[in-house]
């Protein structure tokens, strides 16, 4: 009932307040009660907001300011130095250069040439279609900021791996999250697609490929350690009649990265494939056998059907997974401990190390340093793929 | 009667074998620590953790004082200690933990001086401490500030079997290792049928790779005495690491690999004890549990010889910067023209107190951890593989009697204790790191580079360099003259720089 319509009369009560207001209603507590209803959103979530100021804004600028400076215990309190860009420049240019980049003496080899080249040249050729079709400043910025990355990125690479040199802890991530990452999705996204399928033992093997994201990460680590064990493992006898008695896999570098990657993919892709279940069952069967009676090939009816009805999920699934990637040091921790050398090291066990002697400063610098790549890969992803998918559907 | 006689036997005989030793209960009985609880921190059990609760449960008796253990995870040890004293929580009474984080402890004035009690306690012994760990492990600056419980250095272990089945005798230098390496390698050392291994090293990254390399490397860089050092110049701080002494222990290192595990990188020394205890290596280096953990092998058990660390003939000259033939100037305490140096890696856990701790607790923390090191106590515990604890005192390695009664033959307690011996008396003896920052220096940096080398990805010049470089950083870090200082009071040198 809306109080205006109720004509004032002594004898009758005074206008009811609104259901929720707080106040009884006079004038000025009208206006008192309508304030506070305006606020009472911001009053209600106000706790949380705080908490979250507290537990992660807070620490996030207090880690930054301690990665500008050198910060020790000492009694009662801490010692602590300011020392600007120090840090920084001992990661990118300094005595940690080659653990977080990788071996760079020695120049680029032809292959990191053309890698370079032919990348720069698709970038720009990107960035020149951007400026002649749809150019708005904000996004012009934006993407000037993912080319330096992306150059940035094909330039270390370039200068390591494609040049026969080993790389650090940056480019390893980077090979965690984009690579291995990526096809935990492609596996995930197939099976799901076999389990959408009229088969027998659907529903078995849809719940078996769902167990292993039950167990802890440390668990799955140590499953895998004693699984990969070619001497005394419970597997042992298998890998002996294999011929893979001798094979050390831990010695070398690229086989340890597999074996890390195979263990996350084991423990992540029952969640993608969760998921991507749950997405391709909503895609309409109207339209994919209608495809079918005209006469579309499976391929056919996946690409322009079912592909571009579960793309909004299947981005915000990968762009999750990239997230949650980036943060990967249990499995490379309890398999390799980062070796061997530092082939299977990431980032997050790169700060850890320093954090772990008290070099709070050092591992905050490694920490931004992981912000910051992994913010810039995650923000042009959702800005040029999901945003821009999500906006033509 | 027979049968309460078995019964009462039964009964004790079990207890005798957990609490062990002779009890001096007169010395104790006028104690009276009732309604006083001391929280020692220290690392999971059972190993160490376990016999410190052991014999705490035995002090209870004695005083009615109350020892609460509480286990972290290694790596977090020192953090906790640290940020604990220093913050002024103090919810940690007393520690046992490696000693060389003693140095940087008490410099910051958190660790309890123990000199008074030490000079006024009748149980001690302490001329029975053989003198590095008297004189180096317990004291900073002179004053005692721990009690050593074991006593931590790398000795040399090989197969007694194997080698007489092959005619050859123990290495005493690097270059004899190889000879027997060559000879025994790839041959069956357990009777399966299979090949075993000349060699098995712990050789993970980040699980003490880096304790084993200064093992090897010490001989070639230490001829003049433990005051000489290994790490650091004693007048100018940088880092003694980047000569070919150090080159040459790396080669060696490396070389070690040829005739191990192929998948040696990564295993640790939980993987390795696994192998040697299986009666599938032929010779390693190991601190001194490998002797007293094989007697629980039904393959190995009595089988295992031990001396000091092979040495070397040729030694880095500090003066002029090249690798030399040994000689009486260079090497005034070689044996048979060998220089060797016993390395005392991570020095082996220590009691220490917290020096803000209730006088009270302080006194009786004291009075525990001094039970712990006394001979009637710690003579039983370091025969028993399981509590961690190795010999540290003269009367360990020269009674055989508690040897005997741990399950060693006369032959194999006599090699053992003789490769104790030859260690702990050698004059040459190197400590290892113990001043602020010293886990940054090795379980970091050098730790790093070195499984970095190993694994092929730098060459060992880059090696040193990269360790130099770091090291340098470190010290500025923390400040030169301050490292300096401490560094020479670590190795017993005066603060005076030249």
């Amino acid at each position: 009932m809306n109080t205006s319509e109720i004509a004032p009369n002594k004898d009758r009560p005074g206008p009811v307040a609104p259901a929720g207001s707080l106040f009884s209603a006079s004038k000025r507590d009208s206006a008192w009660s309508e304030w506070v209803d305006r606020q009472s959103r911001t009053l209600f979530i106000s706790p949380a907001v705080f908490l979250i100021l507290v537990f992660s804004i807070f620490p996030l600028v207090a880690s930054l300011l301690i990665s500008f400076t050198r910060i020790r215990p000492r009694v009662g309190g801490y010692q602590i130095r300011w020392v600007g860009l120090k840090n920084f420049k001992k990661l990118f240019t300094g005595s940690e250069q080659s653990h977080l980049l990788g071996t760079m003496e020695g120049g680029i080899s032809l292959l990191g040439w053309t890698a370079i080249i032919v990348v720069a040249a698709l970038l720009l050729w990107w960035l020149y279609r951007y400026v002649r079709q749809e150019f708005k400043v904000v996004g012009f910025i934006g993407r000037i900021v993912t080319t330096a990355a992306a150059l940035a990125f094909t330039i270390l690479f370039a200068t390591t791996l494609l040049s026969g040199r080993q790389f650090g802890t940056m480019p390893m991530t980077l090979v965690y999250v984009l690579f291995g990452c990526s096809l935990q999705f492609l596996i995930g996204l197939g099976l799901a697609y076999v389990c959408t399928q009229p088969i027998r033992g659907r529903a078995f093997f849809s719940t078996l490929f769902f167990i292993p994201i039950t167990i802890t990460p440390v668990g799955i680590a140590y499953q895998w350690r004693m699984l990969a064990d070619m001497n005394k493992g419970p597997v042992a006898p298998l890998w002996e009649w294999m011929g893979l008695g001798e094979f050390a896999w831990g010695s070398l570098a690229w086989p340890a990265r597999s074996m890390v990657m195979i263990s996350d993919a084991w423990m992540w892709i029952p969640f993608i494939f969760v998921v991507m279940l749950a997405a391709l069952e909503t895609v309409s069967r109207d339209l994919t056998e209608a495809a079918e009676v005209d006469g579309a090939g499976k391929w056919l009816i996946f690409r322009d059907i079912t592909l571009p009805q579960i793309a909004p999920v299947a981005g915000t699934i990968l762009l999750i997974r990239w997230i949650e990637g980036f943060k990967l040091v249990d499995i490379p921790n309890i398999l390799t401990n980062g070796g061997p050398g530092i082939a299977t090291e990431t980032l997050t066990m790169h700060s850890w190390t320093q954090w772990r002697t008290l070099d709070f400063a050092g591992s905050s610098a490694v920490a931004y340093t992981l912000l910051f790549v992994s913010v810039v890969i995650c923000v042009s992803f959702f800005n040029l793929v999901i945003r821009r998918y999500s906006r033509r559907q | 009667m027979k049968r309460l006689s078995k019964f009462v036997l039964g009964a004790i005989l079990p207890m005798a074998a957990l609490i062990g030793g002779q009890v001096s209960a007169k010395d104790y009985a006028d104690m009276d620590f009732s309604g006083i609880t001391v929280t020692v921190l220290s690392r999971p059990g059972p190993v160490i953790s376990g016999a410190v609760d052991a014999r705490g449960k035995q002090f209870k008796e004695l005083t009615g004082l109350n020892v609460v253990v509480e286990e972290l995870p290694y790596s977090e040890l020192f953090n906790k200690i640290l940020t604990d004293w220093s913050q002024g929580t103090n919810s940690i009474d007393a520690a046992v933990t490696s000693s060389a984080w003693v140095p940087e402890l008490v410099d910051m004035g958190l660790v309890a001086n123990l000199e008074e009690f030490v000079q006024a306690d009748t149980n001690l012994k302490p001329e029975d401490i053989t003198d590095y760990f008297r004189e180096f492990n317990q004291k900073v600056n002179g004053d005692t500030y721990t009690l050593t419980l074991d006593g931590d250095f790398h000795m040399f272990y090989y197969r007694t079997d194997v080698l007489n089945r092959f005619s050859q005798e123990p290495p005493r230098s690097w270059d004899e290792w190889f000879a027997v390496a060559e000879a025994i390698n790839g041959k069956d050392m357990n009777g399966d049928g299979e090949p075993d291994y000349a060699s098995c090293q712990f050789k993970k990254r980040s699980a003490q790779n880096y304790f084993v390399i200064m093992s090897v490397a010490a001989p070639y860089l230490q001829t003049m005495g433990t005051s000489q050092g290994l790490w650091l110049d004693t007048e100018t701080g940088n880092p003694g690491i980047n000569n070919p002494g150090m080159a040459e222990a790396l080669r060696v290192y490396k070389k070690m690999g040829d005739y191990g595990p192929p998948d040696e990188l990564n295993m640790d020394i939980a993987d390795i004890r696994s192998m040697y205890l299986a009666g599938r290596c032929g010779m390693l280096i190991e601190w001194g549990d490998t002797s007293p953990l094989a007697l629980e092998s039904d393959v190995v058990r009595n089988l295992w010889g031990a001396s000091q660390m092979p040495g070397s003939t040729k030694v880095w000259n500090r003066d002029t910067n090249t690798l030399d033939d040994c000689n009486p100037t260079l090497c005034p305490h070689a044996e048979d023209g060998i220089n060797h140096s016993p390395f005392g890696a991570f020095g082996g856990w220590s009691a220490y107190i917290n020096k803000n701790a209730d006088p009270k607790v302080l006194e009786a923390a004291y009075q525990f951890f001094s039970y712990m090191n006394a001979p009637e106590q710690s003579n039983y515990d370091v025969t028993q593989g399981w509590t961690g604890f190795n010999p540290y005192r003269t009367s360990q390695f020269e009674n055989l009697d508690n040897w005997l009664d741990a399950g060693f033959t006369r032959a194999s307690a006599a090699a053992y204790l003789n490769g104790l011996k030859e260690s702990l008396n050698n004059p040459n003896f190197s400590s290892d790191l113990k001043i602020p920052g010293a886990a940054q220096y090795t379980s970091v940096i050098l730790d790093r580079e070195l499984a970095r080398y190993l694994a092929g990805e730098i060459s060992a010049d880059q090696m040193m360099s990269n360790v130099e470089e770091g090291w340098n950083e470190v010290t500025d870090d923390f400040g030169r003259d301050r490292q300096i200082k401490l560094y020479r009071g670590m190795l017993g040198l005066s603060a005076a720089m030249n």
